[in-house]
């Protein structure tokens, strides 16, 4: 029967040390390991976030990068073909340019030609009129001299007139 | 208003409890108070140590389990080998009184008018029956007990700095055995039965089972006291848990107790008695558990070492200590079992206490 009956100094020492295992662990055992577990599952979790984070992350960059390729791409083929557009039309500009330019020389190349033609021309009428003249006036001259010549002349002239 | 009632109740029950367990114990003095009585059955335990020492013909296998299981004013580890524990006395008129059990070694069990009586476990009563003493001694099982808890804090504390100074790091060695044991009773036990608030109950529920584990473990080597066996330790445990329930228990703990949903007004006239015993029963079943299991264990093994001692013979001894070896791989296993058991049945307790809607659960 004593084994069922509680012992009142037993039951006092008991409270007495459990109450200060309680309270002795509670604050320096049982504090730390709870936060210390806490904090590395918060950790591991967190981890674990910042992978999966990291991850999407890394298919969107992934997928801006082909964009941003792409885009470049397109980008470098508009340049080029651009770039093959002005150089035709500078080409076709300074064909044209050229060809103008040319008729233009050509054009006053004439103009000066006639114009020299025209002087050359005017000159050449000045002077075999002035050699005329020189030469009527030497016939004159000399036809003056000469009674007789004179006369003939005359009557020469006088007798192709009357045939014509 | 609702604070003051839950206090009120609070208090009643621990004085009922703390009642109930007074008569008890004034019988139990009664007993030892006639002198004669006292003196009978300590002439009884001086032949029965006389019959050890002159001849093992006569060995008293009931006596010798109770010796064993029951507490002691000395550690005794083997026939003649003990160590003297400190005696506490409290008497109105002398007041406090402390001196080493060794003193008791003599002739007639007494010193400076105490007796110690052998009985089924060792009581001090005064020679002067006139006088009442209150008896605070540094037993076996106090001593036994201050061991498991310096045990613990050594351990616990260590590993508690350990998580301080690795931040950051995996567990090591020690730490990590431990850690897989506290994630157990945290993960597996308290937060699927105490429910959301759980971490308020950590704590205590965490010590709850180190220390009956500390303390099975520790009763079963040679020599050591059988500290989760004995009543006085598992009832003031039961008590702990009870209070701590019933201090938290919300609205919804009372409402039903008093007024169990569904059950027409008649039936409460049943109802309300069965629901306020199912309230104590909690309790004295988990007293009750421990101490019976544990106590049990160790008669059995202590029986079956008797068994050697009876028989005497060349050819019983080993069968009987492979029988022995195999008990006591199962007790180990019944240390851990019990203080699952305690602290798994505590958490359920006052999770059904602090549940915040629905129907609280019945005891189990």
């Amino acid at each position: 029967m004593s084994l069922l009956t509680p012992n009142p100094g037993l039951i006092f020492w008991m409270l007495v040390v459990f109450l200060l295992v309680v309270f002795i662990l509670a604050k320096f055992a049982w504090k730390p390991i709870i936060k210390g577990l806490k904090d590395r599952e918060n950790e591991i979790q967190g981890a674990l976030d910042l992978a999966e984070r990291t991850k999407s992350e890394m298919v969107k960059l992934k997928a801006d990068n082909e964009k941003l390729i792409i885009e470049a791409n397109a980008v470098r083929d508009r340049i080029l073909r651009d770039a093959k557009e002005a150089s035709d039309r500078m080409i076709a500009e300074s064909k044209d340019r050229a060809v103008v330019e040319g008729q233009k020389m050509i054009e006053s190349a004439r103009d000066t030609i006639r114009n020299e033609q025209h002087a050359a021309i005017s000159k050449m009428r000045k002077e075999v009129a002035v050699l005329s003249l020189q030469i009527a006036e030497q016939v004159l001259h000399r036809e003056l001299k000469d009674k007789e010549s004179q006369e003939k002349l005359i009557s020469d002239l006088a007798s192709s007139a009357r045939m014509n | 208003m609702y604070t003051p009632l839950r206090l009120f109740i609070t208090t009643a029950l621990v004085a009922a409890t703390c009642f109930f367990n007074l008569p008890a114990q004034a019988q139990e003095s009664a007993q030892h108070e006639p002198n004669p009585i006292a003196d009978t059955v300590n002439q009884e335990e001086h032949e029965i140590e006389h019959n050890l020492e002159e001849s093992e013909q006569k060995f008293n296998i009931g006596q010798m389990i109770m010796h064993h299981i029951a507490d002691s004013h000395e550690w005794e580890f083997s026939h003649g080998i003990a160590i003297p524990l400190p005696v506490i006395l409290y008497s109105a008129d002398r007041g406090i009184e402390l001196f080493s059990s060794s003193n008791f070694h003599n002739e007639h069990h007494e010193y400076n008018g105490y007796h110690l009586v052998h009985g089924d476990s060792e009581t001090i009563e005064p020679v002067d029956h006139e006088r009442k003493i209150y008896d605070f001694s540094i037993t076996k099982n106090v001593a036994s007990m201050m061991l498991s808890a310096i045990i613990l804090v050594l351990i616990f504390t260590s590993i508690g700095k350990a998580y301080q100074r690795n931040v950051g790091k995996a567990p090591k060695g020690f730490q990590s055995a431990m850690e897989i044991v506290i994630l157990f009773i945290r993960d597996d036990v308290v937060k699927p039965n105490v429910g959301p608030n759980y971490e308020k109950y950590l704590p205590y529920l965490l010590t709850l089972f180190f220390f009956i584990l500390v303390n099975n473990i520790l009763g079963l080597l040679p020599g050591a006291a059988n500290v989760t066996g004995n009543i006085a330790i598992t009832m003031t445990l039961a008590v702990i848990t009870f209070i701590i329930v019933h201090i938290n228990a919300n609205k919804n703990y009372y409402k039903h107790l008093v007024s169990p949903p569904g059950v027409p007004a008649p039936l409460l006239l049943i109802m309300i008695p069965v629901e306020v015993v199912g309230v104590f029963m909690k309790p004295f079943s988990l007293m009750v558990r421990l101490f019976a299991n544990m106590t049990a264990g160790h008669i059995i093994l202590l029986s079956l070492f008797g068994l050697i001692f009876i028989f005497q013979s060349m050819f019983i001894a080993p069968v009987i200590s492979l029988f022995a070896l195999f008990l006591n791989f199962i007790e180990i296993m019944v240390a851990f079992i019990q203080a699952f058991i305690f602290t798994l049945l505590s958490s359920m307790y006052i999770g059904s206490a602090i549940e915040e809607h629905g129907h609280a659960d019945h005891g189990h």
